[in-house]
């Protein structure tokens, strides 16, 4: 129980500074996402205010369109937004790794099946693809995860595979079925272990994507759904701020922004890791 | 430091004084070579020996006065040419690169850009440093190769470097590194990765370059049988040190270190004569054939083999020997003929066969450092055959796990919790034997398992190979190129060729005259440590040829090419 609690500290210790000031970042939004009711000073939908009030002193970032305090509403996005983005890529990796690994493991026309129906869910662009999906089943937090889970385990699929495919020919998993052990094992025991660190790098990477996509899905009015707060939603609702020279529509859009980049800081070392992993 | 006149033959060109190199790592600083001292005249090859990690590749590449990345001089001086090459910078030693010292590394087919093609890179450095125009670098090239043997060598420098062999690409590295006519060759390793027949074209092709344009060379290798060819004075290293630096005769006849005399033993393993004769036969290949896509790998391929014997599968690379193995585990099915084991036909592929089957046959691969995982330490690798084969679990496993350890001399206590990756190569081939025998194996095949390995490594394996077959009576298919091995441990010997068994019996009527032409070539291509045999070979080769005397080499070269190049 120790040694896992103490090895964020280790991680932490063996990074560079960019790396650390990314982690640094996102343990705040964590922190924040978190005890978001602690910390607002106001609830996520109650009106408050006039509409587009200033910024004052009790309302820090001044009111949204229809009243509602800005600051309280950043801070309550922050859980949703985040919250909805990792379980999205999460449930996305256990897709596309599931089938990449499959893929690679099996070979012959379980991989080519695989593939081709990967490659023709690819073939579809995202962005009109996710409209057109929560068009029919309507935009609910449930179905939204869902349908961006699974576009983006297409993307998953394609880098698990590939990168499944370098450790399968090693002479190891070929004693492994020779041994007669079974996909699962071969999987989880002798391939996993040696494409976790890439596979962690493009997890970073796929957060931020899924993160931008879900903000822009909102911002389309097809993501989440108001009263509920999203950054990318306040970007659109507020966007008219910006002709009267007000940047508070720009602070949500500045929060996306920040984490993109501290969550690439951290993927960035990670990647550099990974690959001087081979190097020994 | 631009070229000079050319100095006095037989002057220093390379003095190197209490060289130390260090390398930075993450628990601090390591030695690589402590206090060398080392001198090469023009014109003379210098051989330097030893096992990894004693540092002759850093030695070699510090005549250059190149170090690898996080490695660094730290005391004594290396002249080259009267100048101290420590202090230089980089740039300046870049206008020596190439042109006065040039490098042949181990693996030519990782040296050369597979997009361009082979006069293009052999001349890139003459052409680049404006030691002479295009078409001249080409003439010269052309040259070399001529004087390299390699076939058509007008028209040879058009290929790419995937359309030539092994043996001709290293060749080619090593016409590229004299296109210049450097005053210093360095070859590392430049043959380990060639069959002993294809070694022979190369060795002689680098001894007659040299010759020819009296260059000065470093030849760096684990091999003392090829170095005593080459050399005209050996250094013996180990643990960053110069132990032994004397002429080659002096060295072969009288060697003074213990650690050359050790090297000087290494084919010496002795051994209890004979197995059981008329044993149980465990495994029968009969009437094999096999294809990859199109092409026959194995042409009707039957021997057997006996229980706690060796049967020892001979040939080049090419010659099937592992597809052999490939088809007994079931990793690739035959296309015509059966294997049996104890007179059962055993399904073809390996994903028909019980688990017991599959236990039965154990593989031992050729490189210990894929063949292990490196995430998984030593206890998972080994009590994984334990649990999956016998339902072995707690004590019981752990008990067994210690006790394969013992067998292949390495502390459990030490060793349990290790992960693979931190293991050195020695001890990664002996903890893939002891995961094959954790099964519990009838056959062991073990596919060119000391070839990856230093010889003294590879002498410390087959001895404890040959100890564990006595004890556990398992029988062994053992594939590999080197005939010292065979000689070693081997009852049955099977020679290949090109997919088909050319010879095959008990080693004593194999390896006694008359050969098979084949087994003849194989036989005589093993070096031996006597600094005149590749003249000799070269020259009894020679003389059997009908014609002139050019026609009589090139014939002769026409013989090795048959045998060594199907790929």
């Amino acid at each position: 129980m120790k040694k896992i609690l103490a090895a964020p500290f280790r991680l932490l210790a063996a990074m560079d500074w960019p790396a650390r000031i990314g982690a640094l970042i996102v343990l705040i939004y964590v922190i924040v996402a978190v005890f978001a009711p602690l910390l607002a000073p106001f609830g996520e939908a109650e009106v408050v205010g006039s509409q587009y009030d200033p910024w004052t002193s009790v309302h820090l970032l001044g009111t949204d369109n229809i009243g509602r305090d800005m600051l309280s509403r950043v801070i309550y996005g922050a859980r949703n937004t985040i919250a909805i983005a990792i379980i999205a890529t999460i449930l996305a990796f256990l897709v596309g790794c599931s089938f990449g690994f499959t893929a690679a493991v099996i070979g012959g026309k379980v991989d080519v099946v695989i593939s081709r129906v990967n490659d023709l869910f690819m073939a579809i662009p995202l962005l009109i693809f996710a409209l057109m999906l929560l068009t029919v089943f309507g935009s609910s937090i449930a179905v939204l995860i869902i349908i961006i889970a699974l576009l983006e385990s297409t993307r998953v699929y394609r880098v698990a595979r590939a990168l499944a495919m370098n450790v399968v020919v090693a002479d190891f998993v070929e004693q492994a079925k020779l041994r007669g052990e079974g996909l699962w094992w071969i999987a989880t025991r002798e391939i996993l272990p040696n494409t976790i660190p890439p596979l962690t790098a493009e997890f970073g990477l796929r957060f931020c994507f899924v993160f931008l996509f879900i903000s822009a899905m909102s911002f389309l009015g097809l993501g989440i759904q108001p009263p509920t707060a999203d950054w990318g939603a306040m970007v659109r609702d507020n966007a008219t701020l910006i002709g009267f020279g007000d940047i508070t529509p720009l602070i949500p859009a500045g929060a996306i922004a920040v984490l993109t980049v501290a969550v690439n800081l951290v993927v960035d070392w990670f990647l550099h890791r990974a690959s001087g992993l081979k190097e020994v | 430091m631009r070229r000079r006149d050319q100095g006095q033959p037989g002057s220093v060109l390379i003095d190197i004084k209490g060289l130390v190199v260090k390398a930075a790592t993450e628990e601090g600083t390591t030695t690589i070579l402590n206090g060398v001292d080392l001198t090469v005249h023009r014109g003379e090859v210098v051989g330097l020996i030893g096992e990894s990690g004693a540092g002759k590749s850093t030695l070699g590449l510090a005549c250059m006065g190149f170090t690898r990345g996080g490695v660094r001089f730290t005391a004594g001086s290396i002249h080259f040419d009267g100048v101290d090459i420590t202090r230089l910078q980089e740039k300046e030693l870049r206008e020596n690169w190439g042109t006065r010292v040039a490098y042949v590394a181990q693996s030519a087919a990782a040296a050369f850009n597979p997009a361009w093609r082979l006069l293009l890179q052999t001349t890139e450095t003459a052409v680049d440093q404006h030691i002479m125009t295009r078409f001249d670098a080409r003439a010269k090239a052309v040259d070399l190769y001529r004087t390299m043997r390699l076939p058509a060598p007008e028209r040879i420098g058009e290929r790419f470097p995937h359309q030539v062999s092994g043996g001709q690409l290293q060749r080619a590295m090593v016409a590229m590194g004299m296109v210049c006519q450097p005053d210093l060759l360095i070859f590392d390793e430049p043959t380990t990765a060639l069959d002993v027949t294809t070694q022979i074209e190369v060795l002689a092709a680098i001894r007659e370059v040299v010759q020819r344009y009296n260059t000065a060379a470093v030849y760096v290798t684990h091999d003392l049988a090829v170095v005593a060819q080459m050399a005209h004075r050996i250094a013996v290293m180990r643990h960053g040190q110069v132990v032994e630096f004397a002429d080659t005769r002096k060295l072969l006849s009288s060697p003074e270190h213990p650690y050359t005399r050790e090297l000087l033993n290494v084919t010496n393993i002795p051994r209890e004569p004979g197995g059981e004769t008329g044993a149980e036969v465990v495994l029968t290949i009969k009437n094999v054939n096999a294809q990859y896509g199109a092409q026959k790998v194995l042409d009707d391929v039957s021997f057997n083999v006996r229980r706690g014997e060796t049967v020892a599968l001979v040939g080049e690379s090419g010659s099937g020997k592992s597809t052999t193995a490939r088809v007994i585990t079931g990793l690739l099915a035959p296309t015509d003929g059966e294997v049996l084991f104890k007179a059962l036909a055993l399904p073809a592929s390996y994903r028909n066969r019980t688990r017991d089957l599959l236990r039965q046959i154990q593989l031992v691969s050729q490189m210990p450092d894929t063949a292990l995982n490196p995430r998984h330490t030593v206890r998972q690798v080994l009590s994984r055959p334990l649990k999956f084969y016998f339902g072995m679990t707690g004590a019981k496993c752990l008990d067994r796990v210690e006790e394969l350890l013992r067998m292949i001399e390495m502390d459990p206590e030490t060793f349990l919790d290790r992960r693979s990756s931190e293991l050195s190569g020695g001890q990664k081939q002996r903890l893939c034997i002891a995961r094959a025998l954790a099964a519990n194996p009838s056959v062991l095949i073990c596919d060119e398992v000391t070839s990856a390995l230093d010889r003294l490594v590879a002498k410390e394996i087959l001895q404890l190979l040959l100890k564990l077959q006595q004890q556990l009576k398992v029988a062994m298919i053992f594939i590999t190129h080197d005939l010292e091995v065979v000689r070693a441990i081997a009852h049955d010997v099977v020679v290949m060729k090109t997919g088909r068994v050319v010879e095959a019996g008990p080693i004593e009527k194999v390896f006694a005259p008359p050969h098979d032409p084949y087994t003849e070539l194989l036989l005589s291509s093993v070096p031996q440590m006597d600094p005149d045999w590749l003249s000799e070979l070269l020259g009894r080769r020679a003389a059997k040829a009908p014609d002139g005397d050019v026609a009589q080499r090139s014939n002769v070269y026409a013989l090795l090419q048959r045998g060594t190049s199907p790929s």
